[in-house]
């Protein structure tokens, strides 16, 4: 089963804009996804489950995947907090109110 | 007369009689049913009625206020269509034969429970927007008609226990003047719509407002958070004057953005973006920005997993300098380090990353990394008005060598047959209490200086702005503070060097006299700021603002600051 560790970068953590966007993409797939944060477990598509893990900016969490397209769910998701859940690059995000 | 007080979360003053919105408690029964199958279609159809309303929000939402905001919806969304939650209230409905409303109830509140009980203040609040989801659902079991400004003929200020977002969203400004709820905190959904739609608001008041009459007058003042019922009529007065000045200012405002900002006595001021991508460049024209005070490129950094090389950051500032059409833009080279990581670097954890290796620091030590945004910038800077800025500098010897590794790039490019910027300006970030001190010395190796207030408040405070323990202490209306920046622009003035803030006191509304009092020649802030700042500029007179800040300078802490120029400076009174 692969998996990886990463730490969040969003100036936000997850929550509830990046959690939706990290849910859009984990639905793409077919495969199993899981996301767990000091040792508590999430399926990465349910934002319910996402938002409760609680993770913060700075925290690390675990992706993992099973299932058919395994490998390159967890490459997008993997890319995906690494860019701070942007997909529009706003990387300093100041103009935006950054509590959504 | 009696006063309220609670969390102002949206500026502005309302005037008006009360409004109350009482939320009918849902009730619903709890009972066993006896075909699962039909209950399941109940259930299907009223999360599809609520998918339609939650689509019908968001649409409106990205109208009246933005995609951003739009974007909290299509969360709500994602809740709605939870995978784990719908499978959950199914079971229960199946195997359980519960009616759809508790099955829906139970297995929500769950989920809404859990949020409440972390740690984040911020996640905390998401309960309110599962809750807002939910009961969305359940009166579409129920049948129930929901409109929280049902009755609402006159305009009027709604005082509740509290607002969903998607009943927020909604609200027309038009009719609703402003509100107050009892519940509710600054980092809810609610007060972020309120902002969006400038409708001023306090949540978290003094559950006695719920206490209130209809029909009561209300003076609800949003900028600081006071709800007054049945003011007297020299209070009204009073406020309905305040309310005329602060529309003026925002009217006039909006009008002269793109106008330049001249004091009284005619002293021109320079109004910049701090800006971070070409998306930033546009809402600065649009903001009426007279140029880019503070161009962040660690967006070009951040987004990817390797080092970006020297051709990507040409196009990405090209297209910026661009996008700004000849207007001075203050390139800020790479600010890492301190609350900012770039993980493919794979920096050292540094027990105190404020005080160690961040920005020019860590440049210096990775010429691998500083080398291609140097080159880029001078290419890039050939025929524009392009300047570069050092971040966090704290010795002369710094800048030596900065300025040394500029040319040795400008000099590879020629050599290359490129054709680098010749007369590029180059200036620093003060930030650190050192950096101010040797403003003298640094004079001679630098064209200008730019003020950056958050850093230098927390070294200056000795408080760390990302600890919610001390943050509040690290605040630029410190007289501490304030000092030191009058000490860094004197000093610069008597070298000839002009001086600007990049730091979020510029954008300050009660900080902008001060600042101009102590003889700052460039103000820089979000683009959305622009517009106000210009205002409160050409309301103030550059002499009176002198000896205003003299003053200020003389008090004894940050709140004082505050309401000394509250109170001489009433253009400034806004937020």
């Amino acid at each position: 089963m692969p998996e990886v560790t990463i730490k969040i970068r969003a100036e936000v953590g997850l929550h509830a804009r990046p959690a939706a966007t990290l849910v859009d993409m984990a639905k793409e797939f077919e495969c199993d996804i899981r996301v767990s944060h000091e040792g508590n477990q999430a399926n990465a598509k349910s934002i319910l489950q996402v938002l409760s893990l609680g993770a913060e900016k700075g925290d690390e969490i675990t992706i993992a995947t099973e299932g058919d397209d395994a490998e390159a769910a967890l490459e997008r998701l993997t890319e995906l907090v690494n860019q701070g859940f942007e997909l529009h690059t706003n990387a300093a995000g100041d103009e935006r109110d950054d509590r959504l | 007369m009696n006063q309220y007080q609670g969390i102002g979360v949206s500026r502005g003053i309302a005037i008006g009689p009360a409004f109350r919105f009482d939320e009918t408690d849902l009730d619903f029964e709890r009972h066993k049913i006896d075909d699962p199958d039909e209950e399941l279609k109940r259930l299907q159809d009223a999360i599809e009625q609520t998918r339609e309303e939650l689509i019908a929000v968001e649409e409106q939402t990205k109208k009246a206020i933005g995609a951003d905001e739009a974007a909290l919806f299509h969360a709500h969304r994602a809740m709605l269509e939870d995978p784990e939650l719908l499978d959950e209230i199914r079971r229960t409905i199946r195997d359980e034969h519960l009616n759809a409303e508790a099955a829906l109830y139970d297995a929500s509140e769950v989920y809404a429970e859990t949020l409440e009980a972390l740690e984040s203040e911020y996640l905390q609040a998401r309960a309110a927007d599962v809750r807002d989801v939910i009961n969305r659902v359940l009166r579409s079991l129920l049948g129930e008609a929901h409109a929280p400004t049902e009755g609402l003929d006159e305009p009027s200020v709604i005082l509740s226990r509290d607002l969903a977002p998607s009943d927020t969203a909604l609200l027309e400004p038009s009719v609703v003047l402003g509100f107050c709820t009892t519940q509710g905190g600054p980092t809810s959904h609610t007060a972020i719509l309120a902002r969006g739609l400038g409708i001023p608001a306090i949540v978290a008041a003094d559950p006695k407002v719920l206490d209130i009459p209809e029909e009561t007058c209300l003076i609800l003042d949003g900028s600081q958070g006071k709800l007054i019922a049945q003011p007297g009529e020299d209070v009204l007065e009073e406020y309905r004057q305040r309310k005329v000045r602060q529309n003026a200012i925002f009217k006039q405002a909006r009008k002269q953005a793109r106008e330049p900002a001249i004091t009284k006595d005619g002293h021109r001021i320079e109004v910049g973006a701090n800006i971070g991508d070409v998306d930033g460049a546009k809402s600065a024209l649009n903001a009426g920005a007279d140029g880019v005070g503070l161009l962040r490129t660690e967006f070009i950094y951040l987004d990817r997993d390797t080092l970006p090389d020297e051709e990507t950051q040409y196009e990405a500032y090209h297209a910026i300098l661009a996008a700004m059409q000849d207007r001075p833009v203050i390139l800020r080279t790479l600010d890492i380090g301190g609350d900012k990581d770039l993980p493919y670097l794979e920096l050292p954890e540094e027990a105190n990353p404020f005080l160690g290796v961040r920005a020019l620091r860590l440049c210096m030590r990775h010429t691998e990394l500083f080398k291609p945004q140097l080159r880029a910038a001078l290419r890039a800077g050939a025929g524009h008005d392009l300047k570069v800025m050092f971040p966090m500098v704290t010795t002369v010897a710094e800048v030596h060598e900065a300025k040394a590794m500029l040319q040795t790039c400008r000099a590879e490019l020629k050599d290359e047959g490129r054709k680098p910027s010749d007369q590029i300006e180059i200036g620093i970030m003060v930030e650190t209490p050192a950096a101010a001190l040797m403003i003298d010395q640094l004079a001679e190796e630098v064209d200008f200086f730019s003020i950056g207030t958050n850093d230098l408040s927390q070294y200056v405070m000795v408080a760390d702005r990302t600890n919610a323990n001390v943050a509040a202490m690290a605040t630029g209306f410190q007289p501490a503070v304030l000092r030191l920046v009058r000490r860094v622009i004197q000093t610069a003035h008597d070298h000839d060097r002009w001086v600007g803030m990049c730091g979020e006191l510029a954008a300050e509304p009660l900080a902008i006299p001060i600042l101009l009092g102590l003889g700052l020649d460039e103000f820089s802030m979000t683009p959305t700021a622009i517009p106000l700042a210009k205002q409160i500029i050409r309301s103030l007179s550059a002499t009176d603002a002198q000896e205003l800040a003299d003053e200020a300078l003389n008090l004894t802490d940050a709140e004082e600051v505050q309401e000394f120029v509250r109170n001489q400076v009433p253009a400034a009174d806004i937020a």
